[in-house]
């Protein structure tokens, strides 16, 4: 069961996920407001140098989250 | 409504959708920065003159993703767009889209059409839209939205003048909403419509689901509103999530009806290859930290240029006119107080419009969101936010704006450590402070091909920033508060500059600094003035005698005269003062001259210069006054030793004084509005001068 749920900040520069849903309510309503809706694909582009935040794209545009957002959106892959 | 009533438009979008440069596009130079009432959000208000010759008010607010505030900066455009009933209240709200990611631009668009506004959707960044292959029909769009669409490119300035045509036409409410409010909380919409007499639907259900944003209720409408929300058990951002779905899930029907060819996300490759070397790892910093070293250069390099010519121009101004006027107090005001002075305002506008026109081109070209991308993990350490670099870089400029950007920063503790740290950055005030300074003690030599001055001037920066980080870590220890903490920012596509964009904040800038600090910098000085020509008993009317009983006359005339001056500046109210506060100061290097210059920059650390020159052209009098600061300054002696007063242990002390210590009456005031109460801004005050106090007297011990 748990090896089908992963989320964000789990994936690989460059790969292309599905986004499922929002461990986080409180997180996710912000992030749905930016466009990252349960349907839509995420790509994780790249980390800042120190590792956090990261760099994500959605809706054809880029966004900026820090590891522990991205660790509340799950996605399907 | 009668034909000539000034219009009211308000602007709203995305950060980031060009909603600025449209603003510019409409307003020019008829701009001006206000307060919204009873908030202190800066108002960005500008005027155009409509074809049928009206004159419209358009107000450029804050870019918001949503009409939910997550930030008290985004509040604003709730207070605004809820708002129905005042003065206020916009005739027309223009919605800024931005072409190449419409959906992201609609969500915004929805809500505002459902509060039943008239509304005008602005499709700009049309020129990026064709670029990226975009393809919609307009026509189909304005048609199922019900609102009249005006496709704009802000840059080129195309659209401007149809989007300004539709102004001057009747533009109507939309009537019915496109997410009608859900079944259960239409009793609490119902029961608030009627006691309040609230417009529609989604304006009442906002009311209960923004307790936060009613400012502009009275007391006794928002207990109202209050216990209509608790009778009816309604808890504020329950439905938002579904609300968000549902809403997006209409968009993204109208988009595929109207969506003639999506994007093609080539266009992007290009910002895509230079945020592989803005972000990497080594090359992100050291390319940052030259992008700093760069600004600080050319400050100096460029701006010495028309600083000195300005300086020299006003002693020349004052020497001839001390000529041409005749003898008495009238005229040795002019000359002495009112025009050294002003001179010392006009000295600031090189640096001033540099450094304002090198951060606004950061800003235009969307390299700021990678600095606060590359910093953030680093700033957190310190108790800061990746959001707080903003305010510190602007923090070289003016603390006041700054200390204002804050509020896009939404956790509260990292948001009250930035206003706290902020004032330790140097300002721009500081600026000619250093500049003549370090002109006075470091050697215009060259060391590696940079100037060595030019380096004293960026250690002075680096160590402002040092300790404004090691301030901001010991709060984080200090102050213990639980709150969560995120960042979600778009990071924009880079774009070249909007060279109109940058041009507008310079002259923006410069203005309201000239006009506003120059007012007080200004009275400073005139205040100044009378302090040190004026004085208790009758030493100053009668100092020729004085002086003359105590050498017996055993002096030159130019011995005596020069004598003389000094005399009268030592028994003025200012001598009086200064010597007062002088044992405090002396372990520090600083003699009374010194001491007064140190009072009258509490209010504003600027007036430094002013009042240097002041006393010093009161106290060499016989000289012409047609010296510059510099070479007064440099030929002051201190009688103690015989050598020069600036000496550089002197200087170094100064310098580090002026570098840590809060003497700015209106960064003070804005600390008090933003945190609203005196706790801070006292803190802030107690902690700066005593770190000033125990650094420069180190700093002199140390060199003497």
């Amino acid at each position: 069961m748990q090896g089908n749920f992963r989320n964000v900040a789990e994936m690989k520069p460059g790969e292309v996920g599905v986004i499922s849903g929002f461990v986080d309510q409180h997180i996710g309503v912000k992030l749905m407001e930016m466009g990252c809706l349960p349907g839509s694909t995420i790509r994780f582009n790249f980390k800042a140098p120190l590792g956090d935040p990261i760099c994500v794209s959605v809706l054809g545009y880029d966004l900026s989250i820090r590891v522990e957002e991205a660790a509340a959106i799950s996605i399907i892959s | 409504m009668s034909s000539r009533k000034r219009l009211k438009i308000a602007l709203v979008g995305n950060p980031n959708s060009g909603k600025s440069s449209l603003f510019n596009c409409l307003t020019g130079l008829h701009q001006k920065v206000g307060n919204f009432p009873g908030v202190t959000v800066e108002k960005r208000l500008g005027f155009c003159t409509l074809p049928d010759g009206r004159t419209a008010e358009i107000v450029d607010l804050p870019g918001v993703y949503s009409i939910y505030p997550r930030s008290l900066d985004e509040r604003i455009v709730s207070q605004v767009l809820l708002d129905h009933r005042s003065p206020g209240t916009p005739d027309i709200v223009v919605v800024v889209a931005d072409a190449t990611n419409l959906k992201r631009s609609l969500l915004l668009m929805t809500q505002v059409i459902d509060l039943g506004l008239p509304t005008i959707l602005v499709l700009n960044m049309m020129d990026l839209a064709a670029r990226a292959g975009i393809s919609i029909d307009i026509g189909k769009l304005s048609s199922k939205l019900g609102v009249k669409v005006v496709p704009v490119n802000a840059r080129r300035g195309t659209g401007i003048e149809e989007l300004k045509a539709l102004f001057t036409q009747q533009i109507h409410a939309h009537e019915s909403p496109i997410f009608p409010i859900r079944e259960e909380v239409m009793a609490p919409v119902k029961e608030l419509r009627d006691t309040l007499g609230v417009d529609n639907d989604y304006e009442a259900y906002l009311f209960l689901d923004q307790p936060d944003s009613l400012a502009f209720l009275s007391q006794a409408d928002r207990d109202t509103v209050a216990s209509i929300r608790s009778h009816h058990n309604f808890f504020p951002g329950k439905f938002q999530g579904a609300e968000t779905i549902q809403r997006f899930g209409y968009i993204q029907n109208l988009l595929n009806e109207i969506t003639l060819k999506p994007a093609d996300d080539a266009w992007k490759s290009q910002s895509r290859a230079i945020d592989r070397i803005l972000t990497h790892k080594i090359w992100g910093y050291i390319i940052f930290f030259s992008i700093l070293a760069l600004i600080f250069q050319s400050i100096f390099a460029w701006a010495t240029v028309p600083m000195d010519f300005i300086d020299e121009l006003f002693a020349s101004f004052s020497a001839s006119l001390q000529q041409v006027l005749p003898e008495g107090p009238v005229s040795n005001l002019i000359t002495q107080g009112i025009i050294p002075g002003i001179g010392g305002i006009v000295i600031f506008v090189p640096q001033i419009a540099i450094l304002f026109g090198l951060i606004s081109i950061l800003e235009e070209t969307g390299y700021m969101s990678r600095v606060v991308f590359l910093m953030d993990k680093i700033m957190r350490k310190f108790g800061l936010n990746g959001k707080s670099v903003v305010p510190l870089i602007s923090g070289v400029a003016c603390a006041i704006p700054a200390i204002m950007s804050t509020r896009t920063i939404n956790n509260w503790k990292e948001r009250m450590i930035t206003i706290f740290v902020t004032p330790l950055m140097s300002c721009s005030a500081r600026l000619p402070v250093f500049t003549i300074l370090i002109a006075l003690i470091v050697p215009d030599e060259r060391f590696f091909g940079l100037n060595l001055q030019g380096i004293a001037l960026m250690g002075l920066y680096l160590l402002g920033f040092s300790m404004a980080i090691l301030s901001a870590w010991v709060m984080k220890k200090i102050i213990r508060v639980r709150e969560r903490s995120y960042l979600i920012m778009e990071l924009p596509t880079y774009r070249l500059p909007r060279w109109k964009n940058v041009g507008l904040t310079m002259i923006e800038k410069t203005r309201s600094f000239v006009f506003e600090a120059g007012k007080i910098i200004l009275a400073i000085s005139i205040v100044l003035w009378v302090l040190s020509s004026y004085g208790p008993g009758d030493r100053l009317t009668r100092a020729h005698e004085y002086v003359a009983q105590e050498t017996s006359g055993t002096l030159t005339e130019e011995e005596m005269e020069d004598r003389v001056a000094a005399y009268k500046l030592e028994n003025s109210y200012a001598g009086v003062i200064g010597k007062a506060i002088e044992p405090v100061i002396r372990p520090l290097g600083y003699d009374w001259k010194i001491g007064i210059a140190l009072i009258t920059s509490f209010a504003a650390r600027e007036v430094f210069v002013g009042t240097m020159a002041t006393i010093y052209a009161i106290g060499s009098a016989a000289d012409e006054g047609s010296a510059t600061i510099r070479s007064r300054m440099q030929a002051e002696i201190n009688p103690e030793t015989g050598g020069p007063r600036f000496t550089p242990a002197v200087g170094f002390s100064l310098l580090i004084f002026y570098t840590f210590a809060m003497q700015c009456m209106s960064t003070l005031a804005v600390v008090y509005r933003e945190t609203g109460g005196w706790k801070w801004p006292l803190l802030q005050l107690l902690y700066m001068s005593g770190l000033a106090y125990i650094s420069s007297l180190i700093v002199y011990q140390l060199l003497s």
